[in-house]
């Protein structure tokens, strides 16, 4: 008997004289015979939660000490400080254990953090609104471009060869089944090329993608790809992977963006390796109803009190159905609550803060590189990451930082193969959040440096 | 649940707050940052300045005005809201665990691929499918990459001219979403008297032009489909792909298997069937599974062994691609991988089968009381089609929202769409029979006021943190963000 069924044999047979069954197995009699298991799964015995703690210790054991290393690796996925309260607020289990909240009248608390959520990221990315969150940074992207595809009635997109190659991949993944062609706009010193763009365009574009920070760390000016794009009527999605740099950086909305997505990881989430994460949408107003995903509205209660509800339901797949905005149901909602609380507790003046110590802290690493002969890829302005040529393949000499507790840089050359990067072995991206300190940074550049000096 | 608590977190904040201090950053200023002025922010976010007990006050209260599964008894139809055991919570929080890149080298991550391997392996059992890809971050994810497949599969063999999915007019709203989504035209057939798939209407519907059938089973009524042998004959008689939405594999585990009923392609949901926690709307976890012959569709990466080395596999030019960023929302696979090892064979079966009597006994208890529109043995959930004796006025939403005020998440309400006035019940197998019976006097006890008081129903909720919300009014002007100007 598992510890998480309450019956025991005489409730069972208690519960079958009500219902006037002789077994349990009669209560699948509907189930054909040839069906039914003659057998037991084959999945081992059940484990107590003693032994189940010991198993599962050993194979954490197999991941070497990972979280423990100094971390310069970025590429979509940061490893920033998070404050204490959130793991004890996100614990309670009124906000854990519950369901979307479709029942407002004992759902004000998700609600209401959602709403505060939408709040916080439609200032942050400029927009009129934001939904109440999506699988991730990536998909709310190829949904972006879903919606524009849906408001235009075209069927071309535009993506920069600067938008994250895995972010590039589901978008391409959701394009081929929407029969949506993908074209890449070029890059010129590793932004995307604005002046390629008008040329590119279409009547029949849906809308142009493009990211910032863009997956080299490099700042766009998204407002340069704005004329264009709007002198075709398409849409201009801009792609935020890490919105830290929102605190510093001009809003994807001031700078003529339509939709605004992007991945909230940043925002209080831990590395997970890989998810759960936060995928966010917010635009202007001419899109709201069009829109994917839930979104928290406010209105009263009977007796006149502010009081929140999932609002615009008739987009969504539970009423609309094939005529849907999408099909997306259950999304991120306890790391949008993440994300509600770590930007309560940072505050615009925290927050701030965090960004300027990023990259008051990266261009302290890369300038300490460049005296060592370890060159930046491209000039242009960046947030907290940077791509670097390093003196010998990236792999290997990330190799030796891992043996030196560190993990170093992303290679570029595991990009997509074939993405047409500028890259090449040696070539890696490095990122430094506020949670480094400049001993850490100091140790990564002597270890490069002795490297070096040893010849590879 | 307390009192209502009226306070959005902007409208405590005053300047010169701060809820989380950073450390000093250890550099000395070495001069501009070099970005353009264009490029910098020109508005301040609307963020507010609170301090730390200030924040950690605010949410603690608002988590009290909501209803969360650790606090009763929460019936949701189709949503299998089953207790979800704390080691799990703990297992994902393990810092050798929560603190991974996902860009570390595989070798510094074999026991995360381990687990998710594991996973894959203990999934296919269950379901008898032959691999699963870990990628779709919740169950709607992976209906659209299933039928990413059927469409992958069909054009490999040159009959990418089938551009049609069936839904019975009793399935999830994703069903048709999804195949939207995925660039499919929906042929909705109706359901037969016994709720169960209309297999003449089906054979009118199948010809070339379809793709596949998409199907629950147990369905949405909470029945089995007895002839899901012949369904699945039928279908791929016609040249297509059925698909199993495994939202109510709750139902089955160890009892019987999607793969062997004929079902080429399936979902499950580790937030309903594998006991991982909702968190008030996700993050869920929707791993796909596909027969033998599917695998080089499914999308990438996945978890492969090689020797005793675990590695990612990034699959070959026919997989449908990538859906999400990484490899699926790992922590919530841990969950499940940990919900699987304690419970063994043994313990999940008897899962289901405790899920699946605790169903009926409520289903009998009630059914004088409440219209049964499909008298028969249920499965995991049952639906009623509102009161057994008509009360004027009083709405199926009237019952919900009266359930509330009794102590009970309400069930399931107006779906599926085929019962007008459906309340859909699942009590899961972790409800014990004190909860079960306290919850069939209060249905019992709202059935009488219906007609005895009927104001009691529909002023209901009396005793929620806030009294019946005006769901049009949010919806004719929506405010979905709040503004300075309103306090």
């Amino acid at each position: 008997m598992s510890a998480y069924v309450p019956n025991t044999r005489s409730d069972r047979e208690h519960m079958l004289d009500v219902i006037g069954a002789a077994s349990l197995d009669e209560l699948y009699r509907d189930i054909p015979a040839g069906l039914r298991l003659k057998g037991d799964l084959t999945l081992g015995k059940p484990l107590s939660e003693a032994e189940l703690y010991r198993e599962l210790g050993a194979i954490a054991e197999k991941n070497t000490g990972a979280e423990r290393l100094v971390c310069f690796l970025g590429a979509g996925a940061y490893d920033r400080l998070i404050p204490s309260a959130i793991k004890y607020l996100t614990s309670r289990s009124e906000f854990y254990t519950a369901y979307t909240p479709y029942q407002p009248e004992i759902s004000q608390g998700t609600l209401q953090a959602i709403f505060e959520f939408q709040t916080m990221i439609a200032s942050l990315t400029g927009m009129d609104a934001a939904n109440a969150s999506m699988y991730d940074g990536a998909s709310a992207c190829a949904e972006a471009v879903l919606t524009a595809v849906r408001h235009t009635g075209r069927r071309a997109v535009l993506v920069s060869r600067a938008v994250h190659p895995e972010t590039r991949e589901v978008i391409e993944t959701y394009a081929r089944a929407g029969g949506i062609a993908l074209s890449d706009i070029p890059l010129k010193d590793g932004v995307t090329d604005a002046a390629a763009l008008s040329s590119l365009l279409s009547d029949d574009t849906a809308c142009v993608v493009a990211q910032s920070p863009n997956f080299f760390g490099l700042i766009e000016d998204i407002s340069a790809l704005e004329g264009p794009t709007h002198a075709r009527k398409a849409l201009l999605v801009a792609c935020v992977t890490d919105p830290l740099s929102l605190a510093v950086l001009e809003s994807p909305g001031r700078q003529g963006a339509d939709i605004a997505v992007g991945e909230g990881q940043s925002f209080g989430t831990a590395l997970n390796y890989g998810g759960p994460y936060l995928g966010f949408m917010a635009a202007k107003a001419p899109l709201m109803r069009k829109l994917p995903g839930r979104m928290v509205g406010q209105t009263l209660d009977l007796e006149g009190r502010r009081a929140f509800t999932l609002t615009l339901q008739t987009r969504e797949q539970h009423i609309r159905r094939e005529k849907a905005t999408s099909n997306i149901c259950s999304n991120q909602g306890l790391n949008a609550l993440t994300a509600a609380i770590y930007l309560s507790l940072l505050g615009g003046e925290g927050l701030r803060e965090a960004a300027e110590q990023s990259m008051k802290k990266a261009r302290y690493l890369q300038k300490r590189l460049e005296r060592i002969g370890i060159k930046p890829l491209f000039d242009g302005p960046f947030f907290d990451e940077f791509a670097v040529k390093l003196p010998a393949d990236a792999r290997e000499a990330n190799e030796m930082l891992l043996r030196n507790g560190i993990l170093g840089g992303y290679p570029l050359a595991d990009a997509l193969p074939g993405a047409g990067y500028p890259a090449d072995d040696r070539a890696a991206l490095f990122c430094v959040t506020e949670k480094r300190t400049k001993e850490e940074m100091d140790r990564l550049v002597s270890l490069l440096a002795e490297r070096k000096g040893a010849g590879k | 649940m307390s009192r209502h608590y009226d306070k959005l977190i902007f409208e405590l904040s005053s300047e010169g707050k701060t809820g989380y201090r950073l450390p000093a950053s250890g550099i000395e200023d070495e001069g501009p940052y070099g970005i353009p002025e264009k490029l910098l922010r020109t508005e301040a976010p609307l963020l507010p300045q609170v301090s730390e007990p200030e924040a950690v006050r605010h949410y603690t209260r608002l988590s009290r005005e909501n209803y969360g599964l650790d606090g009763g008894m929460y019936p949701l139809g189709s949503c299998t809201m089953k207790y979800n055991p704390k080691f799990n919570e703990d297992a994902a929080a393990m810092p050798a665990f929560s603190g991974l890149h996902p860009y570390l080298p595989e070798a510094a991550a074999q026991g995360a691929l381990r687990i998710m391997y594991e996973l894959d392996r203990m999934l296919s059992e269950i379901t008898g499918m032959a691999k699963f890809s870990l990628q779709p971050a919740a169950g709607a994810q992976g209906e659209l990459a299933g039928l990413m497949i059927f469409k992958a599969w069909h054009e490999s063999r040159g009959e990418g001219r089938r551009r049609r999915i069936i839904v019975p007019d009793s399935s999830h709203g994703t069903n048709p979403a999804s195949a939207a989504e995925a660039g499919f035209e929906v042929v909705q057939i109706a359901s037969a008297k016994d709720g169960t798939v209309d297999k003449a209407a089906l054979g009118a519907a199948l010809n070339e032009d379809v793709a596949g059938l998409m199907l629950t089973n147990p369905n949405t009524l909470g029945l089995f489909e007895r002839d899901i042998l012949r369904i699945a004959e039928m279908v791929h008689g016609a040249g297509g792909l059925l698909y199993y939405d495994g939202a109510n594999m709750n139902a089955i585990m160890g009892v019987a298997r999607p793969g062997d009923m004929g079902f080429d392609v399936i979902h499950l949901n580790m937030h309903k069937t594998f006991s991982t926690p909702h968190g008030g709307g996700g993050p869920g976890a929707g791993p796909l599974g596909v027969r033998e012959d599917l695998i080089r569709f499914l999308p990438r990466p996945t978890v492969a062994k090689r020797g005793d080395v675990y590695g990612l596999d990034f699959g070959g030019a026919e997989s449908i691609g990538r859906l999400k960023s990484f490899y699926g929302n790992f922590g919530v696979l841990l969950k499940a991988w940990c919900y699987i090892k304690m419970l063994g064979a043994e313990g999940l079966k008897e899962a289901s089968q405790n899920a699946v009597l605790n169903a009926n006994y409520i289903k009998e208890s009630l059914k004088g009381l409440y219209k049964l529109p499909y008298d028969r043995p249920c499965m995991h959930e049952f639906v009623f089609d509102g009161l057994a004796s008509g009360a004027p006025g009083v709405k199926t939403l009237d019952v919900a929202k009266r359930l509330i005020d009794l102590g009970f998440h309400p069930p399931t309400v107006y779906f599926p769409l085929i019962v007008e006035n459906a309340l859909m019940i699942e009590p899961t197998e972790t409800e014990s029979l004190a909860d079960l019976d306290a919850f069939i006097a209060a249905m019992e006890r709202i059935a009488r006021e219906a007609t005895a008081a009927p104001e009691l129903l529909k002023e209901a909720p009396q005793s929620a943190p806030v009294r019946r919300v005006d769901e049009l009014r949010a919806a004719k002007s929506p405010v979905l963000k709040w503004t300075e100007d309103e306090e």
